[in-house]
């Protein structure tokens, strides 16, 4: 299995280039455009990465090791990443936490057999005025509740309709 | 308790992230001001001012500024930090995704004054939806001629360009976000010995928090003294103060510092939730010395008070927590919170955070001992001073103030 950039990417890639000192600076940004265009980040995409900005393959997977939201193996579509940090824990985290076990059937650190469900716990969301919090995907959802989670389910469910 | 309007000035109109109703709202005016002053004249200003930093530390924003070389000689940089992870912490979400325009116009004085061209602001990974609001406040400043080869005419070039970082706390150091900057794993540098700037990849570089940035303007249109009509001597101005936890209205509001702490829980928290007692209070993000309730009633919100009472006001995100609340939980939260985020660079650190957080575990399970307590206590003495970054001696803060004030509730725990 072979990776390529798309063209868009590849445009963005080279006009990011101008932005900055060095191309090396580039590690973050193209990794996160790997992983938008392919749910995850192969080696092959370290390989090119690796390529594009000049940086040995080796220091690119250092890096995408390194930070949390980078998968390097495939993940359930859709993530929840409930927030266990104090203020969402003083207010409701672990009601939350085991009604999404109840409903989607898979504890923490799991993808469910279908590949469209993922669950994590993840530190301070950085949202503490509305806890508790979860970031499913790109977005936050807030002032969570069972009842929230039931219906955020439903959305999503009338998506793949 | 004034109410004052200094950084959130436009948080309560509609839409005011966009670029026309910005503009209706005075957005960019500072600029002509700006412009009409020499770049030192502005650090000066600044200097003047008495503006802390508000990402945590509180240092003063003027000497740091004054640190960038004023030949314009060697490409220098301003990077703005907006990793925003210290729990309890979530007030540049507000400024990003509310009032964009007024960080844009923050970031074009401070460039002029250090006499750059290009402007990175770090934004944490998590944060996507908000950096999509700025990046369109971006590229509505583009179109209209505010940003780029000739801001608005005055003859200055301005780039921003947003980096967005991928799930690491250590990233939020300035020097480790930096190296991530340069497209590295986040670890902190060697502090220098004297003051200097920040480098990136080589450059003299400044790094600010985005709400220091975003006061800019505010001071550069009333002037240094308009902004010390604020807050006490030592600490002019205001803070977006940040209250979570048990209470009634959790929220940002900002407020000038030098504000009571029970007046600012009360007033603008609206009080402890459920009419219950409050037992503690941690007063500026996870990483500052929690509080006991009687220490709550007499603190007042600026960084002098604060740090008598053997605290910090931090990022002035506070935590609240009720009667009922479990001290030992409350700080194996924490610890687990330490033990994911330390970059693994020192061993007292990694060692430090891994050992105090499976120590406290044992506590929770009942199969700790007294003993145990204190070697968590020894433990932070471990991290305490010999270490890259200040994350490790935080540590050390937070489980000292836990233990030392709630000891008796760990205690409860092992005798059991
Ligand atoms: C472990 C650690 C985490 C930090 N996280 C942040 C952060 O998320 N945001 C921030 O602005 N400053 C953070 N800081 C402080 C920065 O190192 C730096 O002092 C600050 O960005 C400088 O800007 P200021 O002077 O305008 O506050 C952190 C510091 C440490 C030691
Ligand atoms: S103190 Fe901890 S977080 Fe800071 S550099 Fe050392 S290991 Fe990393
Ligand atoms: S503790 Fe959950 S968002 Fe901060």
């Amino acid at each position: 299995m072979s990776f390529v950039f798309s063209e868009e990417n590849l445009a963005k890639i080279e006009a990011l280039k101008l932005r900055y000192p060095s191309p090396a600076a580039l590690s973050l940004p193209c990794l996160w455009m790997a992983q938008y265009q392919d749910g995850h980040i192969s080696l092959e995409a370290i390989e090119v990465i690796g390529e594009l900005i000049g940086t040995p393959p080796m220091e690119i997977y250092r890096v995408a090791t390194f930070y949390t939201m980078f998968h390097l193996e495939p993940i359930g579509k859709y993530h929840f990443q409930l927030c266990k940090t104090l203020s969402c824990a003083l207010c409701g985290k672990a009601e939350v936490l085991e009604h999404l076990i109840q409903r989607l059937g898979i504890r923490p650190g799991e993808s469910s057999d279908d590949g469209k469900f993922a669950l994590s716990q993840v530190e301070c969301l950085g949202s503490c005025g509305t806890a508790p919090v979860m970031q499913m995907n790109d977005l936050y959802y807030e002032n969570l509740t069972p009842e929230k989670i039931d219906a955020i389910l439903e959305s999503l469910e009338g998506e793949h309709r | 308790m004034r109410e004052c309007r200094i950084v959130s000035q436009k948080f309560d109109i509609y839409q005011s992230h966009k670029l026309d109703i910005a503009k209706e709202h005075g957005a960019y005016s500072s600029l002509k001001d700006a412009f009409a002053l020499s770049p030192h004249e502005i650090v000066e200003i600044i200097k003047l001012s008495g503006l802390r930093g508000k990402g945590g530390g509180g240092a003063p924003a003027g000497a740091k500024w004054a640190l960038m070389p004023q030949d314009g000689a060697q490409t220098s940089y301003l990077a703005v930090n907006c990793d925003e992870s210290e729990p309890g912490t979530f007030k540049d979400r507000q400024i990003i995704s509310k009032d964009p325009h007024l960080l844009l116009e923050g970031i074009i004085i401070t460039c002029y004054a250090i006499r750059s061209h290009s402007a990175y602001i770090y934004i944490r990974g998590e944060y996507s939806q908000f950096a999509k609001i700025l990046q369109e406040a971006i590229d509505e400043a583009y179109g209209a001629g505010i940003l780029g080869a000739d801001v608005m005419g005055l003859g200055y070039g301005v780039d921003v360009t947003i980096h967005r970082g991928a799930g690491a706390y250590i990233c939020g150091e300035k020097s480790a976000m930096l190296e991530s900057l340069e497209g590295k794993r986040g670890h902190p540098r060697l502090k220098p010995k004297r003051p200097e700037p920040e480098w990136y990849f080589g450059n003299p570089t400044l790094v600010n928090n985005v709400e220091t940035i975003t006061t800019v303007p505010y001071i550069i249109k009333h002037g240094a003294n308009g902004y010390r009509a604020y807050g006490t001597e030592q600490s002019p101005g205001t803070l977006l103060f940040a209250i979570s936890g048990h209470i009634n209205k959790p929220g940002v509001y900002e407020a000038e510092f030098g504000t009571p702490m029970m007046e600012y829980i009360n007033r603008y928290g609206g009080g402890i939730r459920g009419g219950k007692k409050l037992k503690a209070v941690i007063p500026g993000g996870a990483s500052t010395a929690v509080l006991t309730a009687a220490e709550a009633e007499c603190a007042i919100l600026d960084y002098e008070h604060m740090r008598t009472i053997g605290s910090a006001l931090g990022t002035g995100g506070m935590i609240v927590m009720d009667e009922d609340t479990d001290m030992v939980e409350a700080l194996k939260n924490l610890l687990e919170f330490y033990h994911h985020e330390s970059c693994g660079q020192c061993t007292p650190c990694r060692e430090g955070t891994g050992w105090s957080d499976t120590l406290l575990g044992r506590v929770l399970d009942g199969k700790g001992s007294n003993e145990d307590i204190d070697k968590i206590l020894e433990l932070a003495k471990t991290m305490d001073g010999q270490t890259i970054c200040v994350f490790a001696p935080a540590v050390a803060i937070v489980i000292r103030a836990f233990i030392g004030k709630f000891r008796d509730e760990f205690e409860a725990r092992v005798n059991r």
